[in-house]
């Protein structure tokens, strides 16, 4: 394992603070490749699936994969593995930036962390120099300042932090852990997981290097993968001009962008805060993670007024200049989801969101359905503390701070959609899968998603199955999104290709442009293995049924892959998907079909000992 | 000297932060993907949307090569670059200090200098650029920063006004 991988894993003790070196698994390391796939086997064999999620005995991997650190386009990743407070699924939350790359250049492959630490602290890698650090100076602090104050008293520019802000701390149910200041680890409530176990850090400096088995076989591929990128009116063009909110007028279009709490399908004001507006008026440029030839991140800025118009209580030095984001997904949820049209409240709200660290999806969603609930008068300004209005800018920045901080109806919302709608007894208002929040794509104008949503291994999420590709950008084929004949395939091999690909290292993003078939021979004169397109294909499907059998032992049987009340029975009202459900029950029993699945969504021991699961 | 000159001509407004650069230059460098032996260094600047990679611009002056008391930096006849004459080096880094731009270093493993050498005229680092913010460029006297270098003069007079 010299080669792609560095080798060695880092496992360390909060609650005794031990840190131990050990050599990773390599058969596993073969059979999973890395990130999604190799964190999701040690979880599987480390831990009792049944824990607490935010108990001690819950065990929270970072893992990064052999294409991680190498010059192979968006080579940025690390994957967060951990059981989730949010779905009590296995999460898999992955990252860009430049931690994972860190990681690996400091000789390491993965860090496991177990226990609880006695006081807060923060775990300091230095190549060889491995120790936890106490962090009592840094809890309460935002995501920023933890980073820069790591730097500064490490006196280590370079380093690069990964951390958990306020919302971690108070294990709000969706806290991200963030590094790069903006890049998150963002959906399933990882942070939360970190926040338990009182680690608020993991500052990293790496000066080692990346090998790989083959350089000229590793040049040749990595450069032309690059190439295709390149040419790829999507990867060469569309996401670093416009960045992922270009989506927002496309799915609009199509009458599928869910607007207050999924009651329609299209939103009057998307102009408003679609990536063309962004890039008019508040974009500063775009940013790269590490190794991306992509350029998809947004540095944003608020000029002026526009910066004071909505104020927050813990206010860093730099909130009125500049910060990054909205992605689409946070634009959509915080604005078309909340019926809110005012990009800056969005941008403020998500550099609330970053610093803060929630994740701007699930919080979103949540404040969508707490909207719904204030309109219905379900709940009243009395219980909130601000008039809960759909569009409400004001209400969405200052409950994204009060969420993280849990104050007032924050502390509410902090507990997810899922369990707030239940307190207030509407559960269905819930919008979303096994706890957690749909995505921006309503499952009832594209049938695919639907049916990743329900199938997805963490609850509702559209990066396990991006079907949009195919139902809109006709990537690699065009699927008609009203159909859903065909969707069971489609969404199992987008399912197993994603897996593989979040194995490896690589940004899910450059499937847009390439295919697994150029990642394969990265993967090979990276590692000097020789994987087949087939047997990549096998991890992909091996890394998805250790998924799902693990979730099944957590109490996440298959029958809970299903959709919400409202995208199964209640129809769009208006616009090009009016009128329409998602069907997912036509698509459902195929689905287990070609997984080889029993009819209530689980794997057959046959397939398990097929795939060398068991 | 002032004759025509191979340099890497800089366009930080192109620069989208990736450090593919970084990359492809320790790849010459080591053989392996280590961005702490580059000799190309990209620094990112947090929230400002602004990253300017980072080298030896084969200066004229080269005081890197004038400090050298056993005459171990010398000029590639090809482009012109400053290049370190491995075998004659005693590693006393006077070079490392002479230099104003921070661009030689102190190879930890051989002890010698090491500097860019625009690869013998191909340099990796501009090919592995995806935005072409790194380009190869035939240069002499101070137009060698490109507009870059317009922008840092005008800055200058401004300073100068307002002092």
């Amino acid at each position: 394992m010299a080669y792609g991988w560095s080798g060695k894993v880092l496992r360390v003790d909060l609650s005794t603070g031990t840190i131990k070196k050990e050599d990773i698994n390599e058969e596993w390391a073969r059979q999973y490749v890395g990130g999604r796939g190799l964190g999701a086997r040690y979880l599987h064999d480390d831990m009792d699936p049944t824990v607490e999620p935010l108990s001690p005995e819950n065990e929270l991997i970072f893992a990064t994969g052999p294409m991680t650190g190498t010059n192979a386009s968006c080579g940025a990743r690390y994957m967060v593995i951990t059981k989730s407070p949010l779905s009590g699924t296995i999460t898999t939350s992955n990252s860009g930036g430049h931690w994972g790359p860190e990681l690996k250049f400091a000789g390491y492959d993965m860090v496991i962390l177990n226990g609880k630490s006695p006081k807060p602290v923060y775990l300091w890698i230095y190549d060889d120099d491995v120790q936890l650090v106490d962090a009592s100076h840094l809890w309460g602090k935002g995501v920023w300042e933890t980073e820069d104050t790591i730097r500064e008293e490490t006196a280590v520019p370079d380093a690069v932090v990964a951390s958990i802000g306020p919302a971690g701390e108070n294990m709000v149910r969706f806290a991200a852990i963030m590094n790069d200041k903006h890049r998150a680890a963002g959906r399933n409530g990882v942070g939360a997981v970190m926040g338990s176990k009182n680690l608020k850090a993991i500052g990293v400096r790496g000066t080692g290097a990346v090998k790989v088995a083959n350089g000229d076989a590793m040049m040749s591929s990595t450069f032309a993968a690059k190439k295709k990128l390149a040419a790829s009116p999507v990867t060469g063009e569309g996401l670093r001009v416009y960045g992922t909110p270009v989506l927002v007028n496309v799915i609009n279009q199509h009458g599928g962008l869910p607007t207050n709490n999924h009651q329609y399908g299209e939103f009057a004001e998307a102009e408003g805060i679609s990536g063309e507006t962004m890039t008019d008026t508040r974009l500063t440029g775009p940013k790269a993670c590490f190794a991306c030839t992509i350029a998809c991140g947004r540095v944003t800025h608020l000029p002026g007024d526009a910066a004071d118009k909505y104020m927050v209580t813990t206010t860093p030095r730099n909130w009125k200049v500049s910060g990054e984001g909205p992605e689409y997904e946070a634009a959509w949820a915080m604005g078309s989801d909340c019926g809110i049209g005012d990009l800056d409240a969005l941008i403020k709200a998500n550099w609330v969101c970053n610093d803060l660290g929630i994740d701007p999806i699930s919080y979103g969603g949540t404040l969508a359905a707490a909207m719904e609930l204030y309109e219905k008068e379900v709940i009243n300004e009395e219980e909130t503390g601000m008039p809960l209005n759909f569009g409400s800018g004001e209400a969405l920045v200052a409950m994204a701070e009060k969420t993280c901080l849990r104050e007032g109806f924050g502390n509410e919302l902090a507990e997810g959609a899922k369990r707030m709608t239940e307190k207030y007894g509407h559960p269905d208002l819930f919008i979303g899968v096994k706890g957690q929040e749909v995505a921006a794509y309503d499952a009832r104008a594209f049938q695919g998603i639907g049916l990743g949503y329900a199938t997805s291994n963490r609850g509702a999420c559209h990066l396990k199955a991006y079907t949009i590709a195919a139902e809109v950008f006709g990537i690699p084929q065009q699927a008609d999104p009203t159909a859903t004949e065909g969707k069971a395939e489609l969404t199992k091999i987008f399912q197993d290709v994603t897996s593989a690909v979040d194995a490896s290292g690589l940004c899910l993003f450059l499937t847009f442009g390439i295919g697994l078939d150029d990642i394969q021979p990265e993967l090979n004169a990276a590692t000097g293995l020789d994987y087949s397109m087939e047997e990549l294909l096998e991890v992909g499907e091996r890394i998805y049924n250790l998924e799902r059998v693990w979730n099944v032992k957590a109490g996440v049987p298959g029958t809970m892959d299903t959709l919400p009340k409202r995208l199964l029975n209640e129809a769009i009202p208006a616009g090009p998907a009016k009128g329409r459900v998602n069907r997912l029950s036509e698509m459902l029993p195929q689905y287990y079909e070609a997984r080889g699945w029993t009819q209530d969504g689980e794997p057959t021991e046959e397939k398990l000992v097929q795939l060398g699961i068991l | 000297m002032g004759s025509t000159v191979k340099t890497l001509e800089i366009h930080p407004d192109r620069c989208t932060g990736c450090i593919q650069c970084e990359l492809a230059c320790s790849w010459v460098q080591t053989g392996t993907f280590q961005p702490s032996q580059s000799l190309i260094r990209v620094h990112i600047f947090d929230e400002q949307s602004s990253y300017s990679p980072y080298t030896c611009f084969q200066c004229e002056e080269a005081w890197c090569l004038q400090v050298c008391p056993v005459n171990a930096i010398g000029v590639d006849p090809d482009t012109q670059a400053k290049i370190v004459i491995e075998d004659t080096c005693v590693g006393c880094k006077l070079c490392v200090i002479a230099c104003p731009f921070g661009t030689v270093f102190l190879n930890p493993t051989t002890k010698k200098a090491v500097k860019c050498d625009l690869c013998g005229g191909d340099p990796a680092c501009a090919r592995a650029c995806p935005t072409n913010a790194i380009e190869v460029a035939e240069a002499n006297g101070s137009d060698w920063l490109g507009p870059w270098g317009d922008k840092v003069d005008a800055n200058y007079a401004r300073s100068l006004e307002g002092s």
